[in-house]
Parts: C-alpha cells; sequence; structure tokens
C-alpha cells in the first residue's frame, strides 16, 4: 500500500487528497497541518470580521471530510524533506516516510525590516483565521487602524473592518490601491468606493519607521494608531524543498504535472511556481483556484495518473461593498475600450487571442472571455464585435453551441 | 443524470422558461404575485440578437470550473452530479461568474450568486423551464 505525505492542510491540500482518492482508493495518507484546524475558506477571513460569515459556514469541506477520505491529519509542522531516504522530519522530530509526497506549504506575510517595528506591540497579518480572530478581538470603536499595503489582503481588511473602527487608513508605496491587478483609473474608482465608506488612503508613500503606535512617513507625515496591519505582501513558502536541494525560484519550481525536481516530490498552491498560460512563462499565481486545481493534478500523477494542468492564468474576483472588479490574463496587447456605464470595461487582444480583460461594475458573463484566454480561442473564430459588448454564446458558432446546450459538458 | 439541454432551432425566443424559472423559484404559490410589477431572477436566460435565440442555464459539467474555483465552499457537485450552491455559505464574490465558461452564473437578488439547480431544491421537483416550454425547445433528459 502507498504512502501519500501532503504538507499543508490549504485548499491545494484538499485538491490533492480528492486527486489521490479520484485513483488510489486504498493508499494511506497523511497530511501535515501546521494550523491547527481543519481546511477552511482563508479568502473569507475578511468577511467574517464583516459579520457576513462564520467559522461554522467558513468550513471549505464537511467535519468528515478528512474521515470519508481515509486521511490522518497531524496537526504539526514539517522541519524537512529527505529525498534520499523519503522521509519528512516534523519538528518533534518525528520522522514519516512517504512514497509520494505534496508540498502544498502556501505563503507566509512578507514584513520589511521597519526601524522600530519591534517597539509596536498591537500589530497583526492578514492571512489566517488566527490573524481575523485576533483582529476581531482587539479592534474596537475607538480604534484607529493603520494597514501598510493597498493591495487585495490590506483592501479586503479595510473594507472587513469598516464601521468597526473609529478610523482605517491605508498606506501604500505604490501610487494606486490594487497595483498588481488595476491601472491608474480603475484602481481610482475601486479606491472611491472604499473612500465613500470612510476609508483613508496615504499613497505614494511609505512608513519610514514605527514608534510604539506612530508611523513616521517618508513624506514627512506622522500617522498615529492603536493597530497595525501589515500587508505589504507574500512570499511562497518553499524553504522545505530549497533546503532538500530542490530547484526554487521566489517559489518551488514545478513543471504542468506539477512535479518538483525531486523525484516523488510534488508542490502545489501558493508556494509553487508553475506555467501561465496567459504568458507562457513561470510564475507563482496565488489564488485560490489554482491552488485547488494544482493540488488536484499533483494528487492524481502521484497515485500514478497523468494528468497535465496547463491552464492557469492570473485572474481575480474582488469587490468592495458591492463594485465587483473582475479581471483576467494580461493586460498586454490592443485595447478594446467598451461604453460601461458608470463602471469599466477593457479587453486586450494581442497576436489574434483574447489576453485579458478588466471589467469593474458588470460582471456578468466574464467567464466567457476567462475562457478565451484559457482556452486560446482566436479572436476571428468568434463574432468579437457582439462578444465585445455581450460575451455570450450567440458570439460563437452554432456548431459550438450546439455541443454546449445540446451534449454533456 | 439527467440535465437541461436546448434546441435553438425550436427556440422561439418567447422567454416562458424565465418567468417558470423565477415563479418555481420564488417559494410562492401564486404566480403574479411572483412575478407581476417585480424584477425577476431567473436561473435560466433566453439570449436573443435577432438572428440566434437559445436559452442558457447551467451545464453541470461533468468537471465543474465554478465547484473547483469557489472560494467558499458553496458550490458543490453532489452525489446525483447536479452542481448545487449553499446560499448561507456563498458571500458574493463572484469568481464562479468569473470563470464559468457560459455564463451560466449570475449575481442573485440577495447578494449570493444563483444558478440553475434543476429544480431539485425547490417545489417543482423538476426543471419548470422544461415544463413550460411551449416548443419543447428545452427538455430534461440522459444523454
Amino acid at each position: 500500500m502507498k504512502q501519500y505525505v501532503i504538507i499543508g492542510g490549504g485548499v491545494a491540500s484538499v485538491g490533492c487528497i480528492e486527486g489521490i482518492r479520484s485513483v488510489d482508493k486504498e493508499g494511506r495518507i497523511v497530511v501535515l497541518s501546521g494550523e491547527g484546524r481543519p481546511v477552511y475558506c482563508r479568502p473569507l477571513i475578511s468577511y467574517f470580521l464583516q459579520g457576513k460569515t462564520d467559522p461554522e459556514k467558513m468550513k471549505y469541506r464537511p467535519d468528515e471530510f478528512y474521515a470519508e477520505n481515509n486521511c490522518e491529519v497531524v496537526y504539526e509542522k514539517a522541519a524537512a524533506i529527505d529525498p534520499a531516504r523519503k522521509t519528512v522530519t516534523l519538528e518533534s522530530g518525528e520522522s514519516i516516510p512517504y512514497d509520494s509526497l505534496c508540498v502544498a506549504t502556501g505563503s507566509s506575510p512578507f514584513v520589511p525590516a521597519f526601524e522600530g517595528l519591534d517597539t509596536v506591540e498591537n500589530k497583526y497579518g492578514f492571512m489566517t483565521m488566527d490573524d481575523a480572530l485576533a483582529l476581531d478581538g482587539a479592534v474596537g470603536p475607538d480604534s484607529d487602524v493603520l494597514i501598510v499595503g493597498a493591495g487585495l489582503i490590506g483592501l479586503k481588511c479595510a473594507e472587513g473592518l469598516c464601521g468597526r473602527a473609529k478610523s482605517i487608513t491605508v498606506c501604500d508605496i505604490a501610487p494606486r490601491v490594487l497595483s498588481s491587478i488595476l491601472d491608474g483609473d480603475c484602481a481610482a474608482l475601486m479606491q472611491k468606493s472604499l473612500e465613500d465608506h470612510g476609508v483613508r488612503f496615504e499613497l505614494s508613500d511609505s512608513a519610514e519607521r514605527f514608534n510604539i503606535n506612530t508611523a513616521y512617513m517618508k513624506s514627512g507625515k506622522v500617522l498615529r494608531f492603536d493597530i497595525l496591519v501589515l500587508a505589504v505582501g507574500v512570499r511562497p513558502n518553499d524553504s522545505l524543498v530549497g533546503e532538500a536541494g530542490g530547484v526554487c525560484d521566489r517559489g518551488i519550481r514545478v513543471d504542468t504535472h506539477m512535479r518538483t525536481s525531486l523525484e516523488d516530490v510534488y508542490a502545489a498552491g501558493d508556494c509553487a511556481r508553475g506555467y501561465d498560460a496567459s504568458t507562457g512563462e513561470d510564475r507563482v499565481l496565488a489564488i485560490l483556484p489554482n491552488a485547488v486545481m494544482q493540488g488536484r493534478c499533483a494528487g492524481i500523477n502521484m497515485a500514478g495518473g497523468d494528468e497535465v494542468f496547463d491552464k492557469a492564468i492570473p485572474m481575480n474576483a474582488i469587490g468592495f461593498f458591492g463594485l465587483h472588479a473582475l479581471t483576467a490574463g494580461s493586460y498586454a496587447g490592443e485595447l478594446h475600450e467598451v461604453p460601461a456605464g458608470e463602471g469599466v470595461k477593457r479587453l486586450y487582444v494581442n497576436g489574434g487571442l483574447l489576453s485579458g480583460f478588466i471589467l469593474i461594475g458588470d460582471a456578468a458573463g466574464a467567464g466567457v472571455y476567462t475562457a478565451m484566454i484559457r482556452e486560446k480561442t482566436p479572436v476571428d473564430s468568434v463574432d468579437f464585435g457582439l462578444l465585445r459588448t455581450s460575451p455570450s454564446m450567440a458570439a460563437f458558432s452554432a456548431q459550438y453551441r450546439r455541443k454546449t446546450l445540446g451534449e454533456v459538458v | 443524470m439527467k440535465r437541461v439541454f436546448v434546441n435553438e432551432e425550436w427556440c422561439l425566443g418567447c422567454h416562458l422558461c424565465e418567468y417558470y424559472c423565477a415563479f418555481a423559484n420564488s417559494g410562492l404559490a401564486d404566480m403574479a404575485r411572483a412575478l407581476k410589477d417585480r424584477d425577476i431572477f431567473p436561473r435560466i436566460r433566453v439570449e436573443d440578437t435577432g438572428k440566434v435565440t437559445y436559452a442558457l442555464s447551467c451545464r453541470h459539467c461533468t468537471d465543474p470550473l465554478c465547484v473547483k474555483s469557489c472560494i467558499s465552499g458553496a458550490l458543490t457537485k453532489v452525489p446525483t452530479g447536479a452542481v448545487c450552491i449553499d446560499k448561507d455559505k456563498c458571500v458574493g464574490c463572484y469568481t464562479c461568474i468569473l470563470v464559468c465558461p457560459y455564463g451560466a452564473v449570475t449575481a442573485g437578488e440577495h447578494g449570493a450568486v444563483q444558478k440553475c439547480e434543476l429544480c431539485l431544491e425547490n417545489a417543482c421537483g423538476s426543471p419548470a423551464c422544461v415544463r413550460g416550454c411551449p416548443n419543447r425547445a428545452i427538455v430534461y433528459e440522459e444523454r
């Protein structure tokens, strides 16, 4: 009987378990989880702060999931991988042998070496349930909150805390919010949706040093706070594989089978650097759908299947107070700006393919565009004039519709 | 499993399926109270370009991207093969709208998204759109 070990207890780990079990119902699966709780929906921690969900509803899988899939969960962190002896050593010193290993260790907040940060007592990250619970307990109607980082994590944290604190200020060295996924005027729209709810922004500015409950900014501004949230960025947790001699490059290098450079060692999720179908280059795509699909691919291959996952693309759905921004792909090539009322609709065409899009406001049918990027559907094979304004099956051939509407897909 | 299939050559573009769907999922016994003078939120939608008209609802894919992409665990493929949504778990993030290749998941009335659940979750018991289609352009069968 084969022994599978999965390092990590997040959604990539779940994908891996389900992938293994789709092939091998018998083998032993050991899951090492450093977080001390069964898998939950991490991206929902901001909704938890808002009171829109609770720990019970945040369960990613039912309580019986691990038992039903015959998994043994060990709530302990892995300390080392020995690829020669094919063992994983736990922090306790215990050694667990594997026939096939999946590293799904996720990512960790990146905290720059701010001067005086050690003097700040009330500082928090915003990645995990523990972070959210700590913040939930600390914030009060008299709290002034300073969030460092205007990316996806920092802004969802700001939304989650809206109405629960006296003030919320977000600062970022970048000149706009969500700089990794939005351009200038799109970013401004999303920023406004938060400003309308009282969130203040200090952009193009960063903290030079901290002292207890004060941030001294590069601009000379002085920001007082009761609670500091650090949401500067994340780094892939690739050190276990790196220290074992596996190839890492700010992320564990994986091929389209999710194999690392170490024999019988796979990786999936935010720790892995894999193929981005929208650019053809390798990168870390730290988004939940990618983690689940990579995990599943890894699991199938670990169990002896032959699965390829080469359709990962960057994509994000993020919203604040009902204003949604949906983005996918890369913003390379010719821009098609389509009127979208008070929102935005931008399609990018590159080399005869839809390479990316930004939709703000009306999200309807966005997946039709996403599928074109993922499947590399030539723009000239569809009625692009129609598709620009209305993402629908009507822009595709009658044959395609017969297949999708009349057959099992 | 039985699914809803659409034959666009027979679709009249009458939109009756939308009304039957919205009524079946309203939870109300009176059609006028459910539909008259109200914004309706059907899970099946007639797309009509003037040249082409057809009804579109969830394909209940064998390997659904929406389920794999759902950040809240609200979308699941139940043992019968149907793709279902737990509206209590859904936070309305729209990731499923971002990934559904057919545009079959849509924004719902109360924040959560909505999609066809084959009327297995409501009092109807089998797809109301199929029963109401006057030209049998929409069918519910095994293929």
